[in-house]
C-alpha cells in the first residue's frame, strides 16, 4: 500500500495522476490530458487524447483546432481512466463548459476546482459542492480586499453610463472566451434589447455560445458600422484592444472594463479605465473561503494565484493547506 | 458624504482636464452650503486633522483584520486608505437608518474630525466608518488623512469654481486667500450674488500680470521699457497687518520654504518679483544669483536647516509694486510704479532685495543685439513692459511680452516612447531621447538625456506612432523601447547637472523642434556637446 495520496502529483506544468499516466490542465502536449475549461492557460492544443466536457471541446476545436483524440464527458458523468482512476466533472460556473474534475482512487478523493465562481451566471450551471478529502483550489483573487459585489449593480452602473451619454459609446474590456458572453446575457437579463457591437475578435466566440443554447440578442461588428450608427451603443472588445488604434473608429467611447482586478482604483487607472466594472468568473474571498467551508476537505491545496493570504486563512481557521509549488518541490527534493 | 465620494471615484477615474472641471463645476452647483465648501477645501488639501494620521488608520485595522492579512492586503494594494476602505468590516445590521436620522454629510464628518483627540478617535473614526460603504470610507479616510490623489490641482479646483458660477477666475483666486473653509463668503458672493468679501486688510494673493511672447513683433522703445527674465521663480510678497506672506504663481503660499523671506518685508505693501538664491550665475545691481538648478535644492522643502539659509539664502529681485501702504497701485501706469519702487529700495533691506534693471537700448536692434549676450548670463531673455500698461491679471495682449533668448539646439535619438494621455491615449507621445556617450562607430552607447511630448503636429504625431509600433523592440507596460533609428532636433532652455539620469544632464523644457527623418541616427550629438552648454 502506497502513501495516501501518492498517486496524484502537482508539477509546475500540471498535476499528475499517477496511475493513469494522465495529466490535469498540463501547459505542455502530453499523451492523456483532463482539461477543466477552455482558457488558454487551462486549455491547449497537441494532446494525444482530450478529455473535455463537449462544451470546451468545441471551444477548444474552436481556439486551438483540437478534433483528433477528444474524448467527450458529461457533467456528472465518471469516466473510469487506467490504473483504477474515476474521474467525474462536475460544473464549476466559471464559463461554458468549465468544471471541476473529482478523481476517485483507493477510497481517496480529490477536487481539482479548475478555476469557479460561486455567483449566478446566466451561460452556465453553477457550480456543485462536492465532498472530497483534498481539494485543489485556484485563488485568483485570493486576498482580502476582492469582494465582487452583485452583477445587477455593476450592470446598473453600465446601463446608467450609457443613458448619460446618448452621444458617445461605452467600450466594455472583457475577455473573448466567458466574460463577454456573460456580460451580454446580463444585459439582456437587465432589458437591454439594443444591438450590442463587437469586435471582430468576439464573434466566433459569440456564435459558438448561440449553438450551445445561450440566446445572446442582436450582435453587430463593429467593422461593418459606422461611427454614426455605434452612438448611444454598448461595445465589447478584448481587454488589449481598449487603449488601441482600433478603438479610434468608435463614437468618442468612454472606456469601461469588466474584471475583479477593478475593486482596486490604481488598477483601474493604470489602464486608462474611465468605468470600471467590477465583475469577475472567479471567486472573490468570500466566495473560496466559503467554498473551503463547503466543501470541508481534509486538507486543501491553493495555487493558481495568490496563495499567501489563503493559506494564512486557513492557519486562523485551523485547517491544513498547502502551497501548490511548495508541494511540487517538497516532492523534488524526495 | 456619498455625492463628494462619487465625485471623488470619477475623478479618479478621469486624466481629462475638461472633464474634471465640469464634474467638480456639476458638484458645486448642486450641492447645499456647507457641504460644498468643505468639499472644495478638502479637495485643495486645505483641511488638517492632526487626530487623524496614515498611523491611526493602520492601527485601527489591525484590531479588525489579522495583521498578516492587512500587510499582505496593504502591499497589493498600495494605498492604506484604500486598503483600510475595502477591508473594513460590513456592519453586521445597518446602523440605526431611522429615518429620522439623515445620512451622514460632509459637513458632519468634518465637524467630527475636527473634534476628535488622539484618544477619542479610536472609537469616534470606527463609528463613522461603520456609517459609510467602500467609497464613501475612501473617501473619509482620504478626507481625514489628506492627500486625495484625484489629480486636482488648487488651480483646477479655483477654476472649476469659476466656471460653476460664471465668475472671473481671477477674481475666485484674489478672495480665495483671503478666506477660510468652507468659504462661505465665497458662495455668497458667486451663488448668491451677494457683495465679495473685504479684503483690504488681508495678506492676500493678487493673480500676477503676464506677458506674452514677442514673436515676430517689433516695439518701439519710446513706448515699452525693456528688463531681464530672470531664470528663478516668479513670487509676490505680501505684508499686511503685521502678516507676511510669499506666494507662488499659482497663488500656493510658500512660505515656510524661504523663511529668510518672511522677516524681510516689514513696509505694508505688495510686491512682484523674482525669487533667487545668491550665487555668481545671474547679475543684478546688488550682486548675483545662483542658477535656477540652485533655488530647485530648496522648493517644495517644509523645513529649512541653518546650513541652507547661509549657504543658499534667497532673495527677491524686484520687478513692480502693486500695492503701498494701503492704496492699491495696480491702476497706475508702468513707469508710475516703477518710479514707486525705486523709491521704495531705500526702505528694504539690501540683504533680501535688489531691484530688476531696466536694459537701455538704443533701439528695437541694439535691445537685440544686448538679448544675444543674455545666455552668457544664464537669463531666461526679455521682458517688454508698456510705459503707460495698468496691472491687471492674466495675459493682456500688447501690454507685457516677453522675448525669450533663442533656444538651444541638439540632435538626439529616439530610445522609448510612451502612451499619452487623454486624448492622445491611443498614441505614442511621450518620447524619451538619448545622446551618444562617445564614438557610435567605436561600439558607444545612447544614454537617455530628456524626455518631451510637445512640437509635433497631430500628422507628425500619427507618423511618430506608426514609426514607433513598428520598430518596437520590448516592451515595459505602457513604454516601448524602439530601434534606434529616428534622430530628434530637440530645443531646450537650458541643460544642468543632475543626479536624476544616468547621464547626468538634465535639460529644462525640452521639445521636439524637428523630426530628422533624413539623419542618420549615428550623426546625432554626443553627451559631451550638451555637457558644454551646460551655464551652471
Ligand atoms: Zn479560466
Ligand atoms: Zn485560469
Amino acid at each position: 500500500m502506497s502513501a495516501p495520496f501518492s498517486w496524484i502529483e502537482p508539477h509546475p506544468h500540471g498535476i499528475r495522476i499517477v496511475p493513469a499516466d494522465s495529466w490535469i490542465d498540463p501547459s505542455q502536449p502530453v499523451d492523456k490530458a483532463l482539461v477543466t475549461h477552455g482558457h488558454a492557460d487551462h486549455a491547449r492544443g497537441g494532446h494525444g487524447e482530450t478529455i473535455a466536457t463537449p462544451e470546451t471541446l468545441a471551444i477548444m476545436e474552436l481556439r486551438y483546432n483540437t478534433h483528433d483524440g477528444v474524448v467527450p464527458v458529461q457533467y456528472g458523468e465518471t469516466l473510469r481512466l487506467p490504473g483504477g482512476v474515476d474521474a467525474t466533472y462536475i460544473p464549476a460556473g466559471h464559463v461554458l463548459g468549465s468544471a471541476q474534475i473529482l478523481l476517485e482512487h483507493a477510497g481517496e478523493r480529490v477536487i481539482v476546482t479548475g478555476d469557479y465562481k460561486r455567483r449566478p451566471d446566466p451561460t452556465c450551471p453553477p457550480f456543485a459542492v462536492t465532498p472530497c478529502d483534498i481539494l485543489i483550489t485556484e485563488a485568483t483573487f485570493g486576498l482580502p480586499v476582492f469582494t465582487h459585489p452583485p452583477i445587477a449593480d455593476e450592470m446598473d452602473k453600465l446601463l446608467k453610463a450609457l443613458a448619460n451619454h446618448p452621444e458617445q459609446c461605452v467600450l466594455v474590456g472583457a475577455y473573448a472566451l466567458g466574460k463577454a458572453q456573460r456580460i451580454i446575457a446580463e444585459l439582456r437579463a437587465a432589458g437591454h434589447d439594443a444591438p450590442i457591437y463587437l469586435h471582430g475578435a468576439m464573434e466566433k466566440m459569440c456564435r459558438l455560445y448561440e449553438e450551445w443554447g445561450v440566446s445572446l440578442g442582436e450582435l453587430r461588428l463593429v467593422a461593418d458600422h459606422s461611427k454614426e450608427e455605434m452612438r448611444g451603443s454598448i461595445v465589447i472588445a478584448p481587454p488589449s484592444a481598449l487603449n488601441d488604434r482600433w478603438s479610434r473608429r468608435l463614437p468618442e467611447p468612454i472606456t469601461a472594463m469588466a474584471s475583479g482586478w477593478m475593486r482596486v482604483r490604481q488598477r483601474a487607472r493604470q489602464r486608462g479605465v474611465e468605468l470600471p466594472l467590477i465583475i469577475s468568473d472567479h471567486a472573490d474571498w468570500n466566495e473560496l473561503t466559503r467554498t473551503i467551508e463547503d466543501v470541508d476537505p481534509a486538507e486543501t491545496w491553493v495555487t493558481h494565484g495568490r496563495e499567501e493570504a489563503l493559506l494564512r486563512w486557513h492557519q486562523l481557521h485551523q485547517r491544513r493547506a498547502r502551497a501548490l509549488a511548495m508541494v511540487g518541490r517538497e516532492e523534488d527534493a524526495e | 458624504m456619498q455625492a463628494f465620494a462619487a465625485l471623488l471615484d470619477a475623478l479618479v477615474y478621469t486624466n481629462s482636464r475638461n472633464r474634471k472641471l465640469s464634474l467638480i463645476a456639476e458638484y458645486l452647483r448642486e450641492t447645499p452650503d456647507p457641504d460644498r465648501g468643505w468639499a472644495l477645501a478638502g479637495l485643495t488639501g486645505a483641511l488638517d486633522f492632526a487626530a487623524v494620521k496614515s498611523s491611526t488608520i493602520r492601527n485601527l485595522m489591525k484590531e479588525r483584520i489579522d495583521p498578516d492579512l492587512w500587510t499582505l492586503s496593504r502591499d497589493f494594494v498600495g494605498d492604506t486608505a484604500e486598503t483600510a476602505s475595502l477591508l473594513w468590516p460590513e456592519p453586521l445590521s445597518t446602523p440605526a437608518k431611522s429615518d429620522a436620522t439623515a445620512p451622514l454629510s460632509i459637513s458632519d464628518v468634518v465637524k467630527s474630525l475636527g473634534t476628535m483627540t488622539r484618544v477619542s478617535v479610536a472609537t469616534d473614526l470606527p463609528q463613522l466608518l461603520d456609517q459609510l460603504d467602500a467609497s464613501g470610507r475612501y473617501a473619509l479616510i482620504k478626507l481625514a488623512t489628506g492627500g486625495m490623489r484625484v489629480g486636482v490641482s488648487a488651480r483646477l479646483a479655483k477654476t472649476a469654481f469659476a466656471k460653476a458660477f460664471e465668475v472671473s477666475v481671477d477674481e475666485v483666486e484674489e478672495y480665495w486667500h483671503a478666506l477660510e473653509p468652507p468659504y462661505s463668503q465665497l458662495f455668497a458672493w458667486a451663488a448668491h450674488g451677494a457683495d465679495p468679501p473685504d479684503t483690504a486688510n488681508m495678506p492676500m494673493f493678487r493673480p500676477f500680470m503676464l506677458a506674452h511672447p514677442l514673436e515676430d513683433t517689433k516695439v518701439d522703445l519710446a513706448e515699452y521699457a525693456a528688463e531681464w527674465k530672470w531664470d528663478g521663480i516668479r513670487v509676490q510678497l505680501v505684508h499686511v497687518a503685521g502678516e507676511t506672506r510669499l506666494y507662488s504663481r499659482s497663488g500656493d503660499d510658500i512660505g515656510k520654504s524661504f523663511p529668510e523671506m518672511i522677516g524681510a518685508l516689514d513696509v505694508p505693501a505688495v510686491l512682484d518679483g523674482e525669487l533667487l538664491v545668491r550665487g555668481n550665475a545671474q547679475g543684478g545691481e546688488e550682486g548675483g544669483a545662483a542658477s535656477f538648478n540652485a533655488l530647485q535644492q530648496r522648493l517644495g522643502r517644509k523645513t529649512v536647516s541653518k546650513k541652507m539659509l547661509t549657504q543658499a539664502p534667497a532673495f527677491v529681485r524686484l520687478y513692480d509694486v502693486l500695492m503701498l501702504e494701503g492704496e492699491d497701485l495696480r491702476e497706475r501706469a508702468w513707469d508710475k510704479r516703477r518710479s514707486a519702487l525705486e523709491a521704495l529700495m531705500a526702505r528694504l533691506s539690501a540683504n533680501h532685495f535688489d531691484l530688476s534693471q531696466i536694459v537701455e537700448a538704443r533701439d528695437f536692434e541694439h535691445l537685440a543685439q544686448i538679448r544675444e549676450t543674455a545666455r552668457e548670463d544664464a537669463i531666461e531673455g526679455l521682458m517688454l513692459k508698456r510705459r503707460d500698461s495698468a496691472y491687471v491679471a492674466g495675459r493682456k495682449v500688447g501690454q507685457w511680452y516677453k522675448w525669450k533668448r533663442d533656444p538651444l539646439l541638439i540632435d538626439c535619438v529616439l530610445m522609448y516612447a510612451q502612451r499619452g494621455s487623454g486624448k492622445r491615449s491611443s498614441f505614442y507621445s511621450d518620447y524619451t531621447f538619448g545622446c551618444w556617450d562617445g564614438d557610435p562607430d567605436d561600439g558607444a552607447e545612447l544614454l537617455p538625456v530628456g524626455k518631451a511630448y510637445s512640437g509635433f503636429t497631430d500628422a507628425e504625431l500619427k507618423k511618430l506612432d506608426r514609426h514607433v509600433r513598428q520598430n518596437t523592440v520590448n516592451r515595459f507596460g505602457p513604454v516601448r523601447e524602439v530601434t534606434r533609428s529616428m534622430v530628434f532636433e530637440v530645443a531646450f532652455d537650458s541643460v544642468h547637472m543632475s543626479k536624476r539620469h544616468k547621464s547626468g544632464l538634465a535639460m529644462r523644457f525640452p521639445r521636439i523642434h524637428r523630426i530628422r527623418w533624413d539623419k542618420p541616427v549615428h550623426e546625432a550629438d554626443r553627451i559631451s556637446a550638451l555637457r558644454e552648454l551646460i551655464k551652471d
